[in-house]
């Protein structure tokens, strides 16, 4: 009787259906059944797992904490505007730059001097990652920040830095999907996670007055040369090649 | 009312009394009616519904739900957030069905906005959407055999629970408030891994789903508890305005994702499943054939999704709807979730009014409880699905 | 020899008795308890308690009862004080008592008690109407629990007390119906007798269906699920516990946990065949007892974990309509046996 296990559940099924349309049986049938199921319910190991023993192994995409790469704040005050519950407090000031060559205009720039997010008011929606258009905001699924105290759960910058530290990479897609990553953007520092655990790992993030004294970027030629060939607008180029030219110095300097 | 009065004859089947005549020795013995407060905190609510009893012994003479201790303002706080916020906060007034409900606020913008959503978005969130009514059903499953005294389907409901919750969280990052919609598509693509996890659970779930049979379906004692308890038949159903499992189980087979078909809803195989008597037991036995219809639809969208993008090539800036009205039904794991949307051509809608299942159903604890005894307030009070910020808003 | 003189002391040897007695009254349910929370946890795929003590939890219970001392022992305002305050102790010590006669083993070979050998060994007393004594003590319990309910001031508490108390009257019956079958099979009250009597064969096999009324009926009387009307927790919040804090509670609770362990115990006696076993006689008598207390409460535990909560109008239905005639009819049977045998 050769049977395969499908056939045979489907077999065992139909039995029981019969025997539990009976009427006195079927009632004896189904108490019985239950109590089969919590048995062996019992004899499989239990699916708890022990949380403070045990880590638990999170998704890359789990929303844990919004970490915050300053360097690349600009003040533009969207992620505080489209909060819906109005938890990030951010405060700056204008900086006169010195002008680049002289007798040029002196250039004003936006300083962050304050960028904080209340998570006891946050309810981890997402928003701020998403409107972000500088990638400075990124989701961890780091969450083990519980306080006592309600006021402690106001992160600032310095603690919102550190959460960087715990930004995986972006996961791979499923077939079919169209990476986001591969269009427009350069292949270089393309994922701005992967780069940032990266550049976290490798070096702490330049002070705020240093960055001031930096020299502007300039532009990298061969990367230049090579969107050029790529087919990308003179305009593209030009960003992509500052982009490189900045990595390159960072390299240098660490 | 007097012991004496009540009715003996036509009584709902399985009460007390069943073909026994009450007689009370003396008309000189007074009883008094005893009011009853129900919750707002209390275990069977799971919510802060309350319900006030007025009982004659153990039997209820009238239920009176009072609700609106969860309001949060749902409706004008929408009037006050634009659309990419609305679609966050519209996770939270159902929080089971949190995906359903976001959907339905992405598909009224869309339909205002004339927003073309991709296709392989669209099979995405079906997808979602029914991972969700999986997720809510099973809620309901086994907090349904907790209220009546079983408390191990709702350990078992929340074992299923926690895998397709970590399915959901592979995706959208979040366990219970996805808010992975957006206008026009969806936030991200789901990541490598999640189609074939999703298979199996698919597989997982369906075995396990014989657990809750073996304990609750095709238990006696459930089967004592339930049958011919809070029994509403389809044409009351309708006057109420209920919606969903509990319409289903009623007979009436009125499914919005049948009759009028949203997403790819009309390009997948699957039935509704639908009850006889409208009593407890059908309605438990509907949320669970639902499961299993979900479960069929998930495995269709597996084989059937397209490649693509996820988001339409071209967006605007700003969300801006033209000045117009349009109202999206969807089926949502409880029932029929409606989204009134009026836009005067702002970044926010000028009206936002949503038509919740919970509400409607909510609305029915009235007309069901009436002459049951206390203990089937459970039964009935269980197997009305409901959530309870769902009533609210 | 001071040894023979001390037991030679009746008031010595009394209160030896009452210490043993009150310890395994203390331990026991808190080791049930125990059982109850592991099993419960893993027949739900859960790993119940596993931090007190560091081993699986083992310390959980001692803990919980630490916690009951040191809360606040609340009575409401509209309670009736001394009677809110008396009921838990109504309920515990009756419960305490069944363990007094309850035979854990054969009698003692030899014997110095003065009443001679055969009237000690491992129990607390034996009493000639044992059997009507235990029976009769373990109902009380329900005055407490009335006296709770009615002295709480709470709705809910009234329900569940009057429905304990209804419960009560109509399992009682069954009970002592499925038990005095036993008492004529054996030709005895004392329930050491009851025990010697099964040596040739256990007394449930010859009607099942006794055994399974007393299990049913020693269910209703303890309100343990599928028959917990009386504290249903999604109906009636706690019944009659509901306004119950602290120690008070705990004493619930305990005697909750004594009576499984004393009607296990009661039903091991009557129809488990006490401490005779099976296949391995060389285990000492009080083990097979204490081993078969264990199954049969674990069975409780067990139904506890499967089923759903029967209504209380189905509860009565079910004792006058079906047990108490099966029984009826089994004691008919039983003297049929008797007077043909």
């Amino acid at each position: 009787m050769a049977m395969t296990k499908e056939e045979r559940t489907a077999k065992l099924r139909e039995l029981e259906q019969k025997i539990a349309s009976k009427k006195g049986i079927g009632a004896l049938y189904g108490l019985v059944k239950g109590m089969s199921v919590t048995m062996r319910t019992m004899l499989k190991p239990a699916i708890t797992t022990q949380y403070p023993h045990v880590k638990p192994d999170l998704p890359e995409r789990t929303r844990g904490v919004i970490a915050l790469k300053e360097e690349n704040c600009t003040v533009c005050m969207l992620c505080s505007r489209e909060c819906p519950d109005w938890c990030i407090y951010i405060d700056s000031h204008k900086d006169v730059m010195p002008p680049k060559t002289p007798g040029a205009r002196a250039r004003t720039r936006n300083v962050l001097d304050r960028f904080a997010i209340d998570y006891a008011l946050c309810m981890y929606c997402g928003i701020c990652v998403d409107v972000c258009p500088f990638d400075a905001l990124f989701w961890s699924p780091h969450f083990e920040y519980s306080t006592d105290d309600l006021s402690t759960l106001t992160h600032e910058m310095d603690t919102l830095a550190k959460w960087m530290d715990f930004v995986p990479p972006p996961p791979p897609l499923e077939d079919g999907a169209e990476d986001p990553s591969q269009e427009g953007a350069a292949a270089d520092s393309a994922t701005p996670a992967a780069g940032t655990t990266e550049a976290a790992e490798t070096q702490a993030p330049p002070a705020r007055e240093e960055r001031h004294d930096e020299e502007p970027p300039q532009i990298d030629q061969e990367a230049y040369d090579a969107a050029i060939a790529q087919g990308k607008p003179d305009r593209e180029a030009r960003a992509l090649a500052k982009k490189a030219w900045i990595l390159k110095r960072r390299k240098a300097q660490s | 009312m007097a012991v004496t009065e009540l009715p003996t004859a036509g009584m709902l089947p399985g009460g007390p009394g069943e073909g026994v005549q009450v007689v009370i020795a003396g008309e000189e013995l007074p009883t008094q009616e005893m009011t009853l407060s129900i919750g707002p905190q209390h275990p069977s609510t799971h919510g802060v519904l309350r319900v006030v009893l007025t009982l004659d012994g153990e039997r209820i003479d009238t239920a009176t739900p009072v609700i609106g201790y969860m309001h949060r303002a749902f409706d004008k706080l929408s009037e006050a957030r634009d659309y990419r916020q609305i679609i966050a906060l519209s996770n939270r007034h159902d929080w089971l069905s949190a995906f359903g409900n976001e959907l339905g606020v992405a598909l009224a913008t869309e339909r205002l906005m004339g927003i073309e959503v991709p296709e392989r978005a669209q099979w995405i969130r079906m997808l979602m959407a029914e991972w969700n009514r999986v997720l809510n059903h099973l809620m309901f499953l086994g907090s349904f055999g907790l209220e009546l005294g079983a408390m191990t389907p709702m350990f078992y409901a929340f074992r299923e629970r926690e895998d397709i919750q970590t399915l959901m969280e592979m995706a959208t990052g979040a366990r219970m408030h996805f808010t992975y919609c957006r206008v026009g598509g969806l936030k991200e693509d789901l990541p490598k891994g999640f189609l074939q996890y999703s298979e199996v659970l698919v597989k997982r779930i369906r075995h396990r789903l014989l657990d809750y049979e073996g304990l609750l379906l095709g238990n006696e004692i459930f089967k004592k508890r339930t049958v011919g308890i809070g029994v509403l038949p389809g044409e009351v159903a309708k006057s109420y305005g209920v919606t969903g499992p509990i319409l289903h189980a009623s007979g009436v087979a009125e499914d919005s994702r049948k009759t009028e078909p949203y997403l790819k809803y009309s390009e997948v195989d699957f039935d509704v499943p639908v009850g006889n008597h409208g009593d407890s037991f059908d309605r438990f036995n509907v949320l669970f054939h639902r499961i299993e219809q979900s479960l069929k639809i998930i495995e269709q969208v597996h084989a059937k999704l397209p490649a693509g993008p996820i988001m339409p090539g071209k967006m605007p800036k700003y969300l801006k709807p033209p000045e117009g009205w349009t109202y999206v039904r969807t089926e949502n794991s409880l029932g029929e979730t409606g989204y009134y949307l009026v836009s005067r051509g702002d970044t926010k809608p000028w009206r936002l009014k949503m038509r919740t299942p919970s509400f409607h159903n909510v609305s029915m604890i009235p007309y069901l409880l009436k002459g049951v005894l206390l203990p089937d307030l459970i039964a009935v009070l269980g197997s009305v699905f409901f959530v309870v910020g769902d009533v609210d808003r | 020899m001071i040894f023979y003189h001390f037991f030679s002391n009746p008031w010595a040897v009394f209160a030896l008795k009452l210490a043993a007695v009150f310890i395994f009254f203390l331990t026991a349910p808190l080791f049930l308890g125990y059982v109850e929370h592991k099993g419960l946890a893993h027949m739900q795929s859960r790993l119940g308690p596993m931090e007190a003590g560091k081993f699986h939890g083992w310390a959980q219970l001692i803990a919980d009862g630490v916690k009951f001392i040191q809360k606040e022992d609340i009575v409401p305002d509209a309670a009736d004080r001394r009677i809110f305050m008396l009921a838990p102790m109504i309920v515990i010590i009756p419960v305490s008592l069944v363990f007094l006669v309850i035979p854990f083993g054969p009698a003692a070979v030899s014997c110095h008690a003065p009443a001679g050998a055969g009237a000690c060994g491992f129990w607390g007393e034996n009493f000639d109407v044992g059997i009507f004594f235990v029976l009769a003590i373990s109902a009380i319990s329900v005055i407490g629990m009335l006296m709770a309910g009615w002295a709480s001031a709470n709705k809910f508490s009234l329900i569940g007390a009057i429905r304990g108390a209804a419960q009560l009257i109509a399992y009682e019956l069954p009970l002592v119906l499925a038990a005095s079958a036993v008492a004529m099979q054996a030709g005895t009250l004392s329930l050491v007798g009851i025990g010697d009597a099964q040596k040739a064969y256990w007394f449930v096999f010859p009607q099942i269906a006794r055994f399974i009324i007393f299990v049913i009926a020693s269910l209703a009387e303890l309100s343990r699920p599928p028959f917990d009307m009386p504290i249903a927790d999604s109906e009636i919040i706690f019944g009659h516990m509901t306004e119950y804090t602290g120690i008070r509670f705990g004493l619930f609770l305990l005697s909750e946990y004594a009576g499984i362990v004393s009607l296990s115990a009661i039903a091991v006696v009557l129809y488990l065949g006490a401490w005779h076993g099976f296949f391995v006689p060389w285990i000492p008598g009080p083990i097979w007892t204490l081993a078969k207390i264990g199954a049969l409460s674990f069975l409780v535990i067990w139904l506890r974990a499967t089923y759903p909560r029967l209504r209380e109008d189905q509860l009565q239905k079910m004792a006058w309509k079906y047990l108490i005639p099966i029984a009826l009819v089994n004691i008919l049977l039983t003297m049929i046996f008797k007077v043909v045998f």
